[in-house]
């Protein structure tokens, strides 16, 4: 019965499901966007990465040359290298969502959904062309 | 027994139903509304018409015509002081949803968008795609959820109307989830519970059309009008009976045969055009086209499947676009029912039962014999469709005749005196017939047996054509199957959502109705409409012009009166499609 | 067409079971209904339409969310069992029957219906909107309320408050409606924890929506016009109204 409120009738004995601590392994899906959302952690890892080299070159030479060497060292090259694909999986996962939260239109057509990923995707590879340029040249 | 009380109860929440809760919620906002239904308001059957509503709207349009189409779409048994009301109160009806938010399809210039429909002179159909019901429905429920006073109880099935004194006081019904019986009182009562497609083994309808209004509104002494009048659908998929709306041919479709001959031309339907023109063709109206079925299945031109002969619709020349602007869900359910894309093949399609022009007796506010009790809808018989509906009627009727019925029965609550005694012992008394039943354990019958027995027997004796042999045979068996519902095997022993013991009480009440649809058919010797008796195939105006009244008699059997048709503007002439 | 399958059913008796268990059942096609028709009248489900549009009959049919008049059991290998069970994350009433009086009241709470208070003044003549302004919001009107996005939804089971993808489509199919007037005051009942951002864009209630009405897509686009309003009122001394 409702009126105003809806809420279950008087005296039933509902059954309520009980969710799993693992729910997130159970579905393919759940899995990858738990693992996107955990990659976060990552990027944020990044940019305290670049904060801190940031503050070590005002700090002067040699505390800079200190911060070279430990992002030089075994250890934090494999950091690195795991971080680095976990951004990519972020990246990876995350471009293809964007086209819901974008809505085109050119005329009376809405604008599909892969352009949009695309142009994300291509603006993704042109600002890292332009990186590896300016990082590369000398 | 819990007891509920209010001023107002609506039984079913479809388009009527929801129509007339918010009527009387708006007129009245000081009185206590109820809708009852037993499924919850958007699963309501109203949530599957496809094509459109009719209402004059374009300046090429004029009530005279629509009210004209409907009157001879009619075969002249509607009362034209209805359809009057009706053709006037339709186009603020639509304005007044479109306002509540309804998606109709446009123009370009922003104004509704209008198509054709069968048996109507000019295009006045309006449309939400193809899926017009959906978004009424949808429309009125959310638009329904805005009035406070507007109580509902959902799933709960009702199973007895409280009538004492010639006065309707209230209902008593179940509480599907829990199985508990409760009773609620109300000033005034309007039944909105839709059909009874069900009683037929090959129809559109839903599987909750089981004519629930009708028959406890007979049941508690209001006659049934018009029920032999049963509409066949000439499109619905053959395995499923699913409806292919009439707006495929609206837009263009065609009808053809075995040898892709558009095969109407020989039924006096006019000659064929490649586009589409009113009145004409695939756009004559459902009785007609329906009946050319049978015909040219009798000639040996239609073709046959697994799921019996059928003829095909062809739409593919109308093109992909059009296809997916208009008519997309017809595109869905081929894809999804059929295994095919109507893009680029034929539809099989064959008639199929979608619509009874009988119902419940009711004047043209909605009120029926019974003081405090109302219908509109399809449940309700208030004259406007006659012995045969056009195509998009009824999706307005809904609106006109729910939000009249709504008003009606809002103003009947001010002199209502509060029920007596009589009506709690009544109350007691269905208590205790429904725990008996509950209680009941020595069955032998299934109800899906019974429920197909009584399906088939229908199709075959209540057809398209019907005889009086068969469907005196169809009686007997009738009579038959109703002994043999006193013993029905319930094996469901749950008090909790106990489908299998509402699918008992829905068995019992499509059996009465049954038997009153072949009694009706019985006792009218003439063709008239979806009515055709082989063995009175002529119109007879000085017998028949009149509505059948079926009363149920106190040993259950139904005894037939006729009340005369309300002629105004347009005296009985010959139905003319084809040629203006 | 006498193809045999094998269904696995969960049923929940309230009166005899803690919680549910799984019977089978070898069956032809239609599957359900041959089971309560022939073989056990006390198996209980919702159904009604049997064409996809009243939204009656959605389950997990293999852990999926299915409209199951909509899935063709041919779909399936007949070699293994079918496992059919009631929604997840809603409440079981019993069988495949769940409790959806929480959906409602998700559905109510955001407004569903044209807000404005000018429609005396128009009320002969129908609101133009164009073709184009239908199709703003026509995709978020086709939601049957079947509910299979919420199954597919893992916040409605962590956070049961959560409004939930197609009540926050719904309020989305009216904002965008040229006809409504009435963005603020559904932003007022979203812009809340267990509105809007209760959901972590999993984007699954999009996959699994039968109707392909893209609730995801609504709540980020919602989302998008919660934050821009934010910061508007932030960083404007008019603020966002």
């Amino acid at each position: 019965m409702s009126g105003g409120a809806h809420e279950p009738a008087a005296g039933l004995k509902l059954y309520h499901p009980p969710m799993s601590l693992w729910w997130w392994l159970e579905r393919r899906a759940y899995f990858k966007i738990v693992v996107r959302e955990l990659t976060s952690l990552f990027v944020g890892a990044f940019a305290v990465v670049t904060l801190l080299q940031i503050r070590a070159v005002g700090d002067g030479p040699e505390p800079y040359a200190a911060f070279a060497a430990m992002l030089g060292s075994p250890a934090f090259i494999t950091f690195s290298v795991v971080a680095f694909l976990a951004v990519l999986f972020h990246a990876l996962t995350w471009f293809p969502l964007v086209p819901t939260t974008i809505v085109l239109r050119v005329g009376e057509q809405r604008v599909p959904g892969n352009i949009i990923a695309g142009a994300h995707f291509a603006g993704w590879l042109i600002v890292s062309v332009v990186v590896a340029y300016i990082l590369l040249r000398g | 027994m819990a007891t509920y009380s209010c001023d107002l109860l609506i039984v079913g929440g479809g388009g009527a139903g929801l129509r007339a809760s918010i009527a009387a919620a708006e007129a009245r906002p000081d009185l206590d509304v109820a809708v009852v239904s037993k499924v919850y308001p958007m699963r309501s059957h109203t949530v599957a018409a496809e094509g459109g509503a009719a209402a004059v709207i374009k300046d090429t349009d004029s009530l005279e015509a629509h009210a004209y189409d409907t009157v001879s779409g009619a075969d002249w048994l509607c009362d034209q002081d209805v359809v009057e009301a009706f053709v006037n109160e339709a186009p603020r009806e639509m304005v007044q949803l479109e306002h509540w938010g309804c998606p109709w399809s446009r123009e370009p210039d922003g104004s509704v968008a209008v198509r054709p429909f069968g048996g109507m002179k000019v295009s006045r159909t309006w449309f939400a795609a193809d899926k017009t019901g959906f978004h009424m429905l949808h429309s009125l429920f959310q638009t329904s959820l805005k009035y406070k006073s507007v109580k509902r109880y959902d799933e709960w099935f009702v199973t007895r109307l409280l009538v004492d004194d010639g006065r309707c006081a209230g209902v008593v019904a179940v509480e599907i989830a829990t199985g508990e019986i409760h009773s609620i009182m109300a000033k005034a009562v309007i039944l909105c519970t839709g059909g009874c497609g069900k009683i037929f083994p090959f129809t559109t309808n839903a599987n909750i059309k089981n004519g629930d209004g009708m028959a406890l509104a007979y049941r508690a002494g209001a006659p049934l009008k018009d029920m032999e009048f049963v509409q066949y659908h000439p499109t619905g998929l053959p395995a499923t009976g699913i409806l292919i709306t009439e707006a495929t041919r609206a837009e263009g479709g065609w009808l053809v045969n075995k040898d892709g001959y558009r095969y109407l031309q020989d039924y006096a339907l006019g000659t064929p055009e490649p586009k589409p023109v009113h009145r004409t063709m695939e756009l004559g109206p459902r009785d007609r086209l329906s009946q050319a079925f049978i015909k040219e299945q009798e000639r040996g031109r239609t073709l046959e499947g697994p799921y019996g002969h059928y003829v095909n619709l062809d739409i593919r020349h109308i093109g992909e676009a059009v296809i997916d602007k208009k008519l997309p869900f017809v595109r869905e359910l081929c894809l999804k029912y059929a295994n095919l894309d109507p893009v680029h093949e034929v539809i099989p399609v064959r008639p199929v039962v979608h619509y009874i022009m009988g119902g419940v007796h009711t004047d043209i506010h909605g009120a029926t014999p019974i003081a405090g009790l109302y219908a509109a809808g399809e449940v309700a018989c208030v004259s406007l469709n006659g012995a045969n509906r056009l195509g998009s009627n009824s999706l307005t009727e809904c609106l006109v005749f729910g939000a009249r019925a709504g008003l009606a029965a809002a103003e009947f609550v001010d002199g209502a005196a509060p029920a007596g005694a009589a009506i709690e012992a009544q109350a007691r008394d269905e208590e205790q017939r429904l725990r008996a039943l509950m209680a009941k354990t020595d069955g032998t019958e299934r109800i899906a047996d019974l429920r197909s027995e009584m399906q088939s027997t229908m199709e075959e004796s209540a057809g398209i054509y019907r005889a009086g042999d068969t469907l005196a045979a169809g009686g007997e068996t009738l009579g038959r199957l109703r002994q043999h519902a006193r013993h029905l095997k319930l094996e469901d022993r749950s008090s909790t959502f106990n489908t299998e013991f509402i699918s008992a009480l829905e068995l019992d009440y499509m059996l009465e109705l049954a038997e009153v649809i072949l009694r009706s058919a019985v006792e009218r010797t003439e063709s008239r409409g979806a009515h055709q008796r082989i063995d009175f195939p002529a119109r007879d105006d000085d017998k028949f012009l009149a509505h059948s009244l079926a009363y149920r008699a106190d040993d259950g059997s139904a005894r037939i009166e006729y009340l005369p048709v309300t002629i105004t503007q347009w005296p009985p002439g010959a139905r003319v499609y084809g040629k203006q | 067409m006498a193809e045999t399958l094998r269904l696995e059913v969960s049923r929940y008796r309230p009166e005899e079971d803690s919680e549910p268990t799984l019977q089978s059942y070898d069956v032809l096609l239609d599957a359900l209904n041959h089971v309560k028709n022939e073989i056990d009248g006390s198996l209980t489900f919702r159904w009604s339409c049997r064409m996809g549009v009243c939204g009656s009959c959605g389950m997990m049919a293999n852990g999926e969310p299915k409209l199951t008049c909509a899935v063709p059991l041919t779909d399936y290998d007949p070699a293994q069992p079918i496992r059919i069970e009631p929604l997840q994350f809603f409440p079981v009433v019993r069988d495949l029957v769940i409790d959806m009086s929480s959906f409602l009241e998700k559905l109510s709470n955001v407004k569903p219906w044209i807000i404005r208070d000018d429609v005396e003044a128009t009320e002969a003549v129908e609101f133009k909107q164009t073709p184009a302004e239908l199709d703003a919001y026509k995709q978020f009107s086709m939601c049957i309320n079947c509910m299979l996005c919420y199954s597919a939804c893992p916040v409605i089971g962590l956070e049961p408050e959560f409004s939930g993808p197609a009540a926050i489509a719904l309020a989305q199919r009216y904002n965008l409606d040229s006809r409504d007037k009435g963005k603020e005051e559904r932003m007022d009942v979203l812009d809340a924890h267990e509105g809007l951002w209760g959901c972590t864009y999993f984007g699954e209630c999009t996959k699994v929506c039968p109707k392909n009405v893209d609730p995801a897509g609504a709540i980020q686009l919602y989302k998008m016009a919660s934050a821009t309003d934010y910061l508007k009122s932030l960083l404007l001394p008019w603020g966002s109204k």
